[in-house]
């Protein structure tokens, strides 16, 4: 089984020679540092590579699933990248979404609370769910967009009213849910874990109706300069309340997710300061938090950094008291490769020339 | 006038004097927490039981909610001042208020950092050290009478960093199996105090070379939820928690004991929140002019799977 684990190496390898083709694309840069943290893996961590063919679950079907290390950081990588998804397209109108985290309190709150408590059925438990992410994002949506409120300020509202939301929903308890449709979400797998899949089909989706039509070019537009892009004739105003309301969904998204995986809704403690790993993992991906240009694929590339630092600090069994050293200075390092300046001095300025 | 109604005041008073009537005022910290709200529905519950007037307030986390709530509590002249602090530091000058007046302090489930400790006259909570060594204590016992030895490989579950009872729960554990060589602590990481955290960690502990070389595995974790991800963990890989391993967490909540009737866990130690009962003992003390000692414990027992199927339906009452 170590031969699977080389070829994900080798594949990894692929990336990188990719990358160092065309330097030039952002995503690059993550997924040099995922490279170089695997590879450190492949010699320094032992057993991290083992992978196994086992017997797994989709929603009661049997089929074949991966066992192993890398799975799990497909899996917990899923979350923030969904996360990072709707909070990559927030920060390139030049906005920000602090209330992500409480969103998937509140989704995972309605989810588990419906079915438990009053017993609807899977299906509309789901669809409450979203519709309490969307309904979030409107909120935010509506104070920035429409009555102006600085986004850091006005998502800060939800931040901090909506864990009481979600704690009023639960009434303060932890509630489990059994039913095997809502636990499967976020425990099924397809060979590798359907939440990762549910990442990559958002990403893929996102991306096709962000950059397959004019929208990414008109989000882009509103980041770098609003007036200039309003009195061109692009609705900005809509714009940035529809971009608030997708962060919403993606947030009830990554809620259902992480509420089905432990099987229970935690209110207090779902999604806490996630927000900040999901902004991290859209500054890895090189967008600028001032708005303009976005890269999506690059987001969930640094969302994948973050949960591969975390699991090799799990396996490395490095003291949880210094673990968020060794993390912060690969990030510290992907940001400042980033930066141009950096990169001139090793480089010089011929090669940018 | 003002001299009649001075004189109903001084009748008032007397009258409540004579009905022997103590009046407390309790500046909760807020709900925050299952565990805070069985405290709360401690004391208030216990103070109805034994006819003390309480004077409740919510503070909601916050420090100047708690020291607006002493100091009306001064105003109003009450017997005793109940304080769980929700941080440790700046209390002095209210304190010192409420010394002048005349009108002792009992700290609750935390302390304050203070240069003078006659600013309070007592300290009732847990101790998480003892939680540690009561941990430690149950795990020898067991090995001893499973293997006639303490040996064994812990893979544990840290609280969130830096707070007092993950750190004090790691150390009264420490001292207990630092005197049996063979008991080790093979793996230690953070899982926040939180079921998804205890779950992701467990699941990276499961496929490390420690696991697989490991022959007597036993799983601490610092609270019961981090605890019942791991066991999701276990389960989801295809490991019988309850066969394969002995599990201890801490806490007892009703969660654990059910585990623990399912064969799913072994062990869990109490972090108790219902002080009602030995806080007025000592509130009693002070009117009926006794000397308290500087710190009370709460009474925390060990529940294991000898009893907790039995007491489950009494622990899920409680909260």
């Amino acid at each position: 089984m170590r031969i699977v684990g080389i070829i994900i190496f080798w594949l990894a390898m692929v990336v990188f020679l990719y990358g160092t083709r065309r330097s030039r694309n952002v995503a690059f840069w993550p997924l040099l540092a995922l490279a170089c943290l695997l590879l450190f893996n492949l010699f320094f961590t032992q057993q991290f590579y083992r992978l196994e063919l086992r017997e797994g679950s989709f929603f009661g079907i049997p089929v074949p699933q991966l066992y192993g290390v890398p799975i799990d950081i497909l899996n917990h990588a899923s979350k923030v990248g969904i996360l990072a998804i709707g909070m990559t397209l927030v920060i390139a109108v030049g906005g920000i979404d602090l209330s992500v985290g409480a969103v998937m309190a509140i989704a995972g709150a309605m989810m588990a609370t419906l079915s438990v408590q009053l017993g609807v059925s899977p299906a509309a438990c789901i669809a409450a769910a979203l519709a309490a992410g969307l309904a979030a994002g409107m909120w935010n949506g509506f104070l920035v967009a429409v009555m102006g409120i600085p986004p850091m300020v006005a998502t800060l509202i939800l931040m901090v009213a909506g864990r009481g939301v979600a704690q009023l929903v639960t009434d303060g308890q932890i509630i489990i849910f059994n039913n095997p449709i809502l636990t499967s979400i976020g425990n099924a797998f397809l060979l590798v874990p359907v939440p990762f899949l549910l990442m990559l089909l958002m990403l893929i989706a996102t991306w096709i109706t962000t950059r397959g039509t004019a929208l990414g070019f008109l989000i882009e537009a509103v980041g770098d300069n609003e007036v200039a892009s309003s009195r061109a004739g692009v609705s900005a105003r809509t714009l940035k309340f529809l971009v608030y309301v997708f962060c919403g969904f993606c947030s009830a998204v990554a809620g259902l997710v992480q509420t089905s995986n432990i099987r229970s809704a935690d209110a207090n403690n779902i999604g806490l300061t996630l927000e900040l790993d999901a902004i991290m993992a859209v500054v890895i991906g090189g967008t600028a938090m001032t708005g303009g240009r976005f890269y999506l694929a690059s987001s969930v590339a640094g969302a994948l950094l973050i949960q591969a630092l975390t699991t090799t600090m799990y396996a490395k069994d490095v003291s949880p008291v210094v673990a968020p050293v060794p993390k912060a200075l690969v990030i510290l390092a992907v940001c400042l490769l980033q930066s141009e300046r950096v990169r001139r001095l090793f480089i010089g300025r011929r090669g940018t020339a | 006038m003002r001299k009649g109604l001075a004189f109903m005041m001084v009748l008032a008073l007397g009258l409540d004097a004579v009905a022997g009537e103590i009046t407390v005022g309790f500046a909760q910290l807020g709900a925050e927490s299952m565990w805070r709200t069985a405290n709360t529905d401690s004391i208030k519950g216990e103070a109805a039981k034994r006819g003390i007037k309480l004077i409740f307030s919510d503070a909601q986390q916050k420090q100047e909610n708690q020291i607006k709530a002493i100091q009306s509590f001064i105003a109003q002249g009450v017997d005793v001042i109940g304080l769980p602090p929700v941080v440790n530091s700046g209390w002095e000058p209210i304190l010192r208020e409420a010394q002048e007046a005349g009108i002792p302090v009992i700290l609750a489930d935390r302390t304050v950092d203070t240069s003078d400790d006659s600013l309070y006259v007592s300290f009732i909570g847990s101790n998480f050290i003892d939680e540690g060594k009561n941990s430690g204590n149950w795990l020898v016992r067991e090995l001893k009478a499973k293997y006639g030895e303490a040996k064994g490989e812990v893979f544990e579950l840290v609280g969130t960093v830096g707070a007092a009872p993950a750190i004090d729960r790691k150390k009264g554990f420490e001292e207990v199996i630092a005197q049996y060589p063979k008991l080790n602590i093979v793996k230690s990481q953070s899982g926040d105090f939180t079921r998804a955290k205890g779950k992701e960690v467990m699941e990276a502990f499961i496929k490390s070379p420690e696991w697989s070389k490991a022959e007597t595995k036993i799983i601490y974790g610092h609270n019961d939820d981090m605890v019942l991800g791991a066991i999701q963990a276990m389960e989801e890989a295809g490991i019988n928690p309850g066969k394969e391993c002995l599990i201890i967490g801490v806490d007892a909540i009703a969660d654990a004991f059910e585990a623990i009737a399912q064969g799913k866990m072994h062990c869990t130690v109490e972090c108790n929140p219902l002080i009602g009962p030995q806080f007025y003992d000592m509130v009693e003390d002070l009117v009926a002019g006794k000397e308290l000692p500087s710190s009370v414990y709460s009474n925390e027992g060990t529940y294991d799977y000898y009893c907790a199927a039995a007491l489950l339906p009494w622990r899920r009452s409680l909260y």
